[in-house]
């Protein structure tokens, strides 16, 4: 064990490498990426809302696409932040488990909450999400997928959206993985103030209600568009 | 007052007889339980009678009875020193409970606490961590004068905030990681806001959470739960602190 507090040795550290095997720069790790998708969610959900515009959706993806490389470093730059955040959340919950291997016959959790202790559950979950949703979307390899082009000659991504929202399966997959989302979301939001230390009793209860209010609005943001379809509400 | 009724409670006690053995739960009743005494009284009463039996004692931590030394450790009904805000076990008092209650008491569950007896634990992990930095190298000679060093008044109190901890170890018992987090945050705040202590702020955060995992504690992933379980009320914005202090001491 450490008896190195007193002597150099500590100043020639690698520091940075800590990063990856400590308690607590993992932490950090997963706190960053974790923030960087909910950026990335918050844009994406933006993104989407431009469906609720006549022609928005095929507008949008059209500019979206038309800078391949970009789009393509931008996918690489995703699969690493992911990664790290998946790879770390299973690490770092494994030994949470080894370290409270013996639970208690009777539990009585005071702060805890369902979010907080099914992280693990609830990220593996989004993991398949997100694989099923690339597969669907993105490369548009499921049987449900109808691909036409519009009026002004664009892929028609409204009428391929809309066609796979009137299999209630899928409308309900997706309903239900954005419910997964505010859960890992509601808890994981405020825990990113916290694991950066960028926090105290007075900010604690603020970003609390911040994650949750975020949490909300993504759930309603993101749950609007199968709602809408699926109800009649938006047509094309 | 103290002529108050008194009570009839059943206990479900965790009895095991040494690390390597499996523990399992044993019922005994506690007879004609005053109120006014405190919880670790009413097992006394309880181990009297066992003894009198023939029967082995429940083995228990205590020490001072006050709520100073962190000696006593026990999980009531599934709340770390049951879960009466700031209050240690030794300072429970029997009034909490009522006539024909159900009471489970077992020990702080960590893989870092092995359990020595019943509802003793081993908690030398602390002193482990307390060992690899918790503390200032510098040697002072005698007793300095009061006031010969200046602290600001808000540093000061933040410090001794976080001094309370009393290293009783129910942060740790009440985790869902058997993180000790809380116990190394209030050390390490404590002394990174004190001018004697700032000077090896970096190492010691860096020894100390280093020291953790070695210990086998878990990782926070910040349930709070450790807040809820001190007994002395040490808050989680010490953690944000030792997080803070960690990140710093990388650059
Ligand atoms: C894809 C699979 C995923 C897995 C397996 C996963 C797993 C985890 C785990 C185990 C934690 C740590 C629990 C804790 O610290 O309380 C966590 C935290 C977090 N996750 Fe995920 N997650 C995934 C996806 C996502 C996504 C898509 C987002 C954002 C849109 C996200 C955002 C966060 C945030 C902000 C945190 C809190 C960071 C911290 O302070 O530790 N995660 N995740
Ligand atoms: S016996 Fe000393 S704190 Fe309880």
């Amino acid at each position: 064990m450490s008896n190195n507090f007193q002597n150099n040795e500590y100043a020639q550290r690698d520091t940075i490498m800590q990063l990856f095997t400590s308690t607590v720069g993992r932490k950090v790790l997963m706190a960053i990426t974790g923030q960087f998708m909910v950026l990335f969610v918050i844009v994406h959900m933006l993104g989407n809302s431009s469906i609720f515009i006549p022609g928005g959706i095929n507008a949008y993806a059209e500019h979206l696409h038309a800078l391949p490389p970009l789009v393509w470093a931008f996918r690489l730059v995703m699969v690493c932040v992911a990664s790290i955040h998946i790879l770390f959340g299973i690490q770092l919950s494994l030994e949470n488990r080894a370290a409270n291997a013996e639970t208690y016959a009777v539990k009585n959790l005071k702060k805890a909450t369902l979010a907080s202790t099914s992280m693990l559950y609830t990220g593996l979950l989004l993991l398949a999400f997100i694989i099923y949703h690339l597969l669907h979307f993105t490369i548009r390899a499921t049987p449900d997928i109808k691909i036409g082009v519009d009026a002004l000659g664009r892929i028609d991504v409204f009428g391929m959206v809309t066609n796979s929202f009137s299999y209630g399966i899928i409308t309900f997959i997706y309903i239900a993985a954005m419910v997964v989302l505010f859960l890992h979301l509601s808890h994981g939001i405020q825990s990113f103030f916290q694991t950066m230390g960028w926090n105290n009793e007075k900010t604690l209860p603020v970003f609390s209600k911040i994650g949750m209010v975020a949490a909300v609005v993504l759930l309603l943001g993101y749950a609007s568009i199968p709602f809408v379809i699926v109800t009649g509400i938006l047509k094309g | 007052m103290s002529h108050d009724k008194t009570m009839n409670l059943t206990l479900h006690v965790w009895r095991q007889k040494g690390p390597k053995d499996p523990g399992k739960f044993e019922v005994y009743d506690a007879k004609d339980v005053s109120p006014d005494q405190s919880f670790l009284e009413m097992l006394d009463e309880v181990n009297e009678d066992l003894i009198k039996a023939g029967k082995d004692p429940i083995a228990f931590d205590h020490d001072c009875r006050e709520g100073i030394c962190g000696m006593c450790s026990q999980v009531i009904n599934g709340m770390a020193h049951g879960g009466q805000d700031r209050t240690t076990v030794c300072q429970l008092h029997m009034r909490m409970f009522k006539d024909g209650d159900t009471i489970y008491i077992e020990p702080w569950r960590a893989r870092a606490f092995p359990v020595i007896k019943d509802l003793v634990v081993d908690r030398i992990a602390l002193d482990t961590i307390i060992q690899a930095g918790g503390y200032t190298s510098a040697h002072t000679g005698g007793i300095a004068d009061g006031n010969a060093i200046l602290v600001p008044k808000p540093e000061a109190e933040y410090a001794m905030d976080a001094a309370e901890c009393i290293g009783c170890g129910a942060c740790v018992a009440g985790c869902p990681n058997g993180s000790a987090m809380l116990f190394t945050s209030a050390k390490v705040s404590q002394l990174a806001v004190l001018p004697q202590g700032q000077a090896e702020a970096a190492r010691r955060v860096k020894e100390m959470t280093e020291t953790l995992q070695e210990c086998g504690f878990g990782n926070c992933t910040n349930h709070y739960e450790c807040q809820a379980a001190c007994p002395k009320g040490i808050n989680v914005k010490f953690i944000a602190k030792l997080n803070r202090e960690y990140l710093k001491s990388l650059f």
